[in-house]
């Protein structure tokens, strides 16, 4: 469209209440610019019972003087009222033919206020309810197959997992090193506050240690396995399926589960417990830091955290996380297979994979608090 | 289209290529205004490559590509900018925006250069949607479009700011004939009744004749254009084996 052009608009009323618009000069982008809403409102207010348009004086028109004289025709055929165009070239004319896309369709009727209500919450119930479904059934079908690993090793594809335990595990050591460290160190600052009251500092490490190791040491880890790797599942998958190579597996006769789901989970298990030991022994560290800086010796420390954790708390927290890594696994590999076609589609997947992952973990964390208060460990 | 129209785009003694591999060498040639213009050749060739080049997306190593009067290669600021508004481009796999629907896709290109109200860019937008035959499709998503759709809402989008010259990548690759056809129909339509220039990189041997006023070939061996003229001439007269094999369809062991 040109930059520049030059086009006027005037108005005549006419008989019977029809409307006149005469349009002069060069009807391009730059000129319809202010035209438009001129048109529209003229239209509008007189509500003309036929409208023509006086083009005589009309050099040249492009997309937009076209869309401008098109639209004033559809709104015209909206109201079901006379439209006509008098004295356009002929070229114009024709060329006109070719873009105008008829009047549109009108608005079908839709389902009132209450009806679209009551439907959409059945429809995110339903949603939900199908999804926990799939997820349940997906992560009872990927358990049976690690049955089957257990019975026949050779099964699983170990190059594959020993690659995933890599970039999910070891390469993770640092960030979950760093996140224990400042937990430790920030709880143990908070809690001091409350305890400097009692002059009972002493017995921040007995809290410190007893939380790392039942309860955010589990948590912390699960979350960074989570959003690092369990997006990373859904996304490597997710590419995968967009550019059918989940089809090719099938199609060579390759299950896709047992393929690309087996490996990432036992991976995911395994590295899932060493990871926490990670954060917790960092965890330690820094909370030891802050004891120091109190005056504690690090060996009444040291004392003090053997006297406060059993080896029952430290094991019963690890218990956790065989299955929180089982679950990230899990969902960030049923995102991923679950993803669509469209160019958005392996974003969604990862998101969808860090939400629906952080939500089990909590879930289930609450499940084994419960039974482990029930069971006195 | 006359063989006297001015020339619209001039490659002269360009080089392309990627990093320092060349991949055509010293290629001159010149677009008429309003004839429909193919780039032809097999497979890796630098079709693609050299139409980049000549949409400004990528810089030649040597040369210049005079487009609609200015030269794309150096051309800053607003001169490019303007040039841009002059030139669509429909990618080969459509490169639609998939967040957005057909409609949005195309008044997204009129924001950008036009201060129109919105009723103006979407009635634009419908009429570009027309042409291509496409109009009941405008709230349609392109992952809701078939191979064909998507390639002919694509055409649509590079129409949007009334291009003089219209880049097509490979329209018609990977279309059943039948939706072949149609899209080489509706580009003769197009450049018959709006005037445009298309600059077509294909190597489908049906559309060539279905569309093409004048071609050039190009040979991945050679690196350069190894033939130019009409498609008939190329298929009748010429003598390079290359060219006689690519027209009849021959594999190099024939």
């Amino acid at each position: 469209m040109a930059d520049s052009g030059t086009a006027t608009l005037d108005y005549e009323p006419l008989a019977e209440g029809g409307l006149r618009l005469v349009l002069k000069g060069t009807l391009n982008a730059a000129g319809i610019q202010q035209l438009w809403r001129q048109a529209m409102r003229q239209v509008a207010q007189s509500d003309p019972a036929a409208l023509e348009i006086d083009a005589r004086g009309v050099e040249s028109l492009d997309a937009a003087g076209m869309a401008l004289l098109l639209e004033l025709k559809a709104q015209q055929e909206q109201r079901r009222q006379d439209f006509r165009i008098r004295g356009l070239r002929d070229d114009l004319s024709d060329l006109m033919k070719l873009f105008d896309p008829g009047p549109p369709a009108p608005p079908k009727p839709g389902p009132g206020l209450l009806v679209r209500f009551v439907h959409r919450v059945g429809e995110i119930s339903h949603g939900v309810l199908v999804g926990f479904h799939t997820q349940v059934n997906f992560l009872g079908e990927i358990f049976v197959r690690l049955l089957s690993v257990l019975v026949r090793p050779s099964r699983l594809r170990w190059a594959d997992t020993f690659l995933i335990a890599e970039k999910a595990g070891a390469n993770a050591v640092g960030i979950v090193a760093l996140m224990g460290f400042l937990i430790g160190l920030i709880l143990a600052f908070q809690s001091a506050i409350g305890m400097r009251k009692f002059g009972a500092e002493i017995y921040v490490a007995d809290l410190v240690v007893l939380v790392l190791f039942r309860e955010l040491g589990p948590l912390i880890t699960a979350f960074i396995l989570t959003s690092r790797s369990g997006s990373a599942f859904a996304a490597e998958l997710g590419t995968m399926k967009v550019n059918e190579e989940v089809d090719a597996l099938v199609t060579m006769g390759v299950d896709p589960v047992q393929f690309l789901a087996l490996p990432r989970l036992v991976a995911a298990i395994c590295v899932m417990p060493l990871l926490t030991l990670f954060n917790e022994l960092f965890g330690l560290i820094g909370c030891g830091l802050v004891m120091r800086s109190f005056g504690f010796p690090v060996a009444t420390y040291i004392d003090q955290i053997q006297e406060a954790a059993s080896l029952g708390d430290l094991f019963g927290g690890l218990a956790k996380t065989f299955v929180f890594g089982g679950l990230i696994a899990g969902i960030g590999c049923l995102r991923g297979l679950q993803t669509g076609k469209s160019p958005s589609a392996v974003g969604d997947s990862a998101t969808r994979a860090v939400v629906s992952g952080i939500v089990a973990i909590v879930v289930v964390d609450g499940v084994f608090a419960v039974m482990y208060y029930y069971l006195g460990i | 289209m006359g063989s006297d129209a001015p020339p619209i785009i001039q490659v002269s003694d360009v080089t392309v290529g990627y990093d320092h591999h060349i991949v055509l060498k010293d290629v001159t040639f010149e677009v008429r205004a309003g004839e429909v213009f193919c780039i032809l050749g097999g497979s890796g060739c630098g079709k693609s490559t050299l139409l980049k080049h000549m949409i400004g997306l990528h810089r030649p190593m040597a040369g210049s590509i005079l487009v609609d009067g200015t030269d794309i290669v150096t051309a800053e600021g607003e001169e490019r900018r303007a040039l841009l508004g002059r030139i669509g481009v429909a990618y080969q796999n459509g490169a639609l925006f998939g967040s957005m629907s057909l409609i949005e896709n195309i008044c997204m290109v009129l924001e950008e250069f036009t201060s129109l109200p919105r009723q103006a860019m979407q009635a634009i937008a419908r009429m570009k949607m027309k042409v291509v035959g496409l109009q009941d499709a405008g709230d349609r998503m392109p992952s809701e479009l078939s191979g064909g759709m998507r390639k002919r809402a694509a055409i649509a989008r590079a129409l949007a700011l009334d291009p003089k010259i219209l880049f097509l990548d490979e329209p018609s690759a990977g279309l059943d004939p039948i939706t072949a056809a149609q899209l080489d129909e509706l580009i003769v339509e197009l450049s018959q009744t709006l005037r445009i220039t298309f600059v077509i990189v294909t190597h489908e041997l049906a559309s060539i004749f279905a569309v093409a006023d004048r071609v050039i070939m190009l040979d991945k061996e050679r690196q350069t254009i190894i033939a130019r003229g009409s498609p008939e001439e190329l298929r009748d007269r010429s003598d390079d084996p290359w060219v006689r094999q690519f027209f009849h369809r021959q594999s190099s062991s024939a």
